[in-house]
């Protein structure tokens, strides 16, 4: 095969362009007539979840195309089950070699700090543009000074329940505490319709669910120092105690088993009368009007409203699982990958994405809560300004790669699991603490 | 070039004899050098350098990955981290670890549960296939399908049939009057230990059966008549003629299915991902959930190979057995 021979001239040439776009950039690239050297076949793989909400990974598909003829390369788009995440993570970098974007959750750049690119340059500018990122959602990303994940969306959690049945045990508003939330599922157990909630191993619904749940109680891990396990405490011996009354008076006691499809499907299928959950059990009934139905034979979406966790003693909390995206400092194209973020987070392409949502994600940034969107459908208010007030895991700390180990190890759901199988409240607590502080210690 | 430049020396001046001998040496010389030629005919260096291949093999895809395992074990490596040696503060951080001795604990409930199931049910199908029936090829042939059927596709299929909500089973029960209250087959601790069993049963259950039909079809039919020529019932023929017979191919068995269930890992993860509260973790789950999923490769490690030293007195006290069955 004969090689192409290349003459002084056009190797002068050539060469001179080179040098005159490193050192003058974009015009220099301009008037070399050349893309920069990222943007030339350049080949670039994301990794995200399965999205609740199918119409959100249509349009992503779309966009991977979009974006790729704008930035000149290739772009994948994989998308895997949630629960598989952290361990292809785990694989990857372990080999240094992988997906050059990670879809993060809840804190996990903590966990993967070092291994994840320092993407300030490309998170300041989007949280200024977009009306500031929401406090939460900067602290379980922005590792000491540098943001190491760029905040996506946050999936809102709030009680998707039907209020038919609610209104016919005699609550027409939702009940505001978890006492009344208590009674009122007890009455509804008895007619066939628990509460279902997850306790088993499983990402966001358990955990979703009964972090806010002890903190309402006054329960926490640790101290504010971040060090001092405080998770054995007379408040969560309380709140253990009420769970456990919770669960048998109230709830699907099938939830022990329960994955974060679970709840959807019992909802749905019209076995439960309540959930903690995404909006993604209304807007499939939204999707599929009749399908679901109720055992009176109207469309379930009809039925279906949205409410804040009930309050414990100390107050109303919650936990919104956040997502970003994380680019792997193994990455051979990590300048690629930040000038696709860069578009893909921008305003105008945020915003189909943001509309097929439908509410299920909302921004990581303020300026959504004001889109026109939410005039649509005041089912969905409830999530329009949920994301303003919740907090991490690891409370009181600070977050930390702690506080991510020991929600990988779903210590607070199984201290709760725990005492609703049988073992005393005084003994699960006592077992969380031990496990704390073998993570903390 | 070699065999030139004998040629052209021997075209000089020397005695016929001398060209002619170094004419002959030259082609051999041509084909295998001297040193290897007597390497060869060493026996012992043939022998290494015929077992070689398979000594880099084991080298690189088990000898390695094993000393690297014992490496990070006892490191603090973690995600991204290489970690520092940290001596055995990985395992007694593990031992020390409520959720590693529940694991353990059913790691051997698990193994001893469904080793027993898989060879009295195995047993019990091989000697139900060993008789002479209508279709028998086509019934044996479709016995293996649980062992051919991908394991996460048909533990699957059994999460659904376990189901907290919308099980068969529960509802196939209850409709013939045999439950009032669900069967919690994978919220309640022991019955979900019991429920990951009774799949690995399902599932083990005809590789047993095929090894154990191959052992029963060496027994000469010949002992049988004998024996029931002088009145030995069903049960006597099998417990004195039978099982002595296919006891070596049982050990031999009972040994692989040990050793795989043990470290069992894909049916356990798919069906309940070592919940509810762990009361389903092996080691392997849990190993997996420590290393993989939380990232803390070290502490992983160990409970890894925690599992190693215990599958190794089980393993040495069976091929012990083993020898002993067979030398009798």
């Amino acid at each position: 095969m004969a090689a192409k021979r290349i003459d002084r001239r056009q190797f002068v040439r050539i060469s001179g362009a080179a040098a005159a776009a490193a050192g003058t950039g974009l015009d220099a690239i301009l008037s070399a007539r050349r893309a920069p050297a990222y943007a030339q076949g350049s080949k670039l793989h994301l990794t995200r979840w399965v999205d609740f909400v199918p119409a959100g990974d249509e349009v992503l598909a779309k966009q991977m195309v979009e974006a790729g003829k704008a930035l000149g390369a290739e772009i994948t788009l994989e998308r895997i089950n949630a629960n598989d995440l952290q361990p292809r993570i785990t694989a990857a970098v372990s080999s240094g070699s992988g997906p050059d974007i990670f879809h993060l959750l809840h804190n996990w750049p903590y966990l993967y700090e070092k291994s994840l690119v320092d993407v300030t340059d490309v998170a300041d500018p989007i949280g200024k543009a977009q009306g500031g990122f929401y406090q939460p959602v900067i602290e379980a990303t922005k590792v000491g000074r540098a943001f190491r994940a760029v905040p996506h969306a946050i999936v809102g959690g709030q009680i998707a329940y039907r209020k038919s049945l609610f209104a016919e045990v005699g609550f027409k508003e939702f009940p505001k505490t978890w006492q009344e939330y208590r009674d009122a599922g007890k009455k509804l157990k008895a007619k066939g319709y628990p509460i279902g909630q997850t306790a088993g191993h499983t990402f966001g619904d358990a955990p979703g669910f009964w972090y806010p749940y002890m903190w309402s109680w006054g329960g926490k891990e640790v101290e504010k120092d971040g060090k001092t396990v405080a998770i054995n405490s007379k408040e969560t011996v309380e709140s253990i105690k009420f769970a456990t009354g919770f669960w048998k008076d109230a709830c699907d006691e099938g939830g022990l088993a329960w994955d974060d499809a679970s709840n959807n499907r019992a909802f749905l299928a019209g076995t439960i009368c309540a959930t903690l959950n995404g909006a993604s059990i209304y807007i499939e009934a939204l999707r599929n009007p009749d399908k679901y139905k109720t055992d009176k034979g109207e469309q379930m979406k009809s039925d279906i409203l949205h409410a804040a966790n009930p309050a414990g003693p100390k107050g109303q909390f919650h936990y919104h699982a956040s997502f970003h995206h994380g680019i792997m400092s193994y990455s051979k194209n990590q300048k690629l990958a930040k000038e696709f973020l860069k578009w893909l987070h921008a305003k105008e392409h945020f915003e189909p994405w943001f509309l097929a949502q439908k509410g299920f994600s909302v921004g990581a940034t303020k300026i959504w809560e004001e889109h026109p969107m939410w005039k649509e459908d005041p089912v969905m208010l409830p999530y329009r300004t949920a994301a303003r007030a919740f907090q991490l895991f690891g409370f009181a700390g600070p977050p930390s790669a702690k506080a991510s180990e020991a929600y990988s190890k779903y210590i607070v759901v199984d201290m709760y699991a725990k005492a609703i199988q049988g073992m005393s409240a005084e003994d699960a607590a006592k077992w969380a603490e031990g496990e704390l502080k073998r993570i903390y210690g | 070039m070699a065999a030139r430049e004998p040629r052209s020396i021997a075209g000089g001046a020397g005695g016929a004899a001398e060209a002619a001998s170094r004419v002959t040496v030259a082609p051999r010389a041509a084909v295998r050098s001297p040193w290897l030629g007597q390497a060869l005919e060493n026996e012992r260096i043939l022998g290494f350098l015929l077992l070689s291949p398979t000594v880099v093999l084991l080298a690189l895809f088990i000898a390695y990955p094993f000393v690297k395992g014992v490496w990070i074990s006892l490191t603090n490596a973690t995600v991204g981290n290489p970690g520092q040696f940290v001596g055995i503060q990985n395992f007694e951080k593990v031992f020390h670890d409520s959720i590693f001795q529940q694991a353990t604990y059913n790691t051997f409930v698990y193994t001893a549960l469904a080793t027993v199931g898989k060879l009295a049910l195995g047993m019990w199908l091989a000697l139900l296939l060993n008789r002479h029936f209508r279709a028998k090829r086509l019934v044996r042939a479709s016995m293996l399908l649980p062992f051919i059927i991908p394991t996460v596709l048909s533990t699957l299929a059994w999460k659904w049939m376990f189901d907290p909500t919308f099980s068969v089973l529960n509802w196939s029960l209850y409709h013939l009057g045999l439950i009032e209250t669900r069967i919690g087959w994978l919220t309640d601790p022991t019955m979900a230990l019991m429920s990951v069993i009774i799949v690995n049963i399902w599932r083990g259950m005809p590789f047993y059966a095929i090894s154990l039909l191959a052992g029963l079809q060496t027994v000469s039919p010949e002992l049988h008549e004998a024996a029931a020529i002088d009145g030995a019932n069903g049960w006597q023929r099998f417990w004195r003629i039978t099982w002595p017979l296919v006891l070596p191919v049982t050990m031999v068995v009972t040994l692989f299915s040990v050793i795989q269930t043990f470290a069992d890992f894909q049916l356990v993860y798919a069906l309940t991902g070592g919940g509810p509260a762990n009361s389903t973790h092996l080691f392997a789950t849990y190993a997996y959930q420590v290393g993989i999923v939380t990232g803390l490769l070290g502490e992983g490690a160990a409970v890894s190979l925690a599992m190693f030293p215990m599958l190794f007195v089980i393993v040495i006290i069976q091929l012990w057995y083993i020898r002993r069955v067979e030398g009798a």
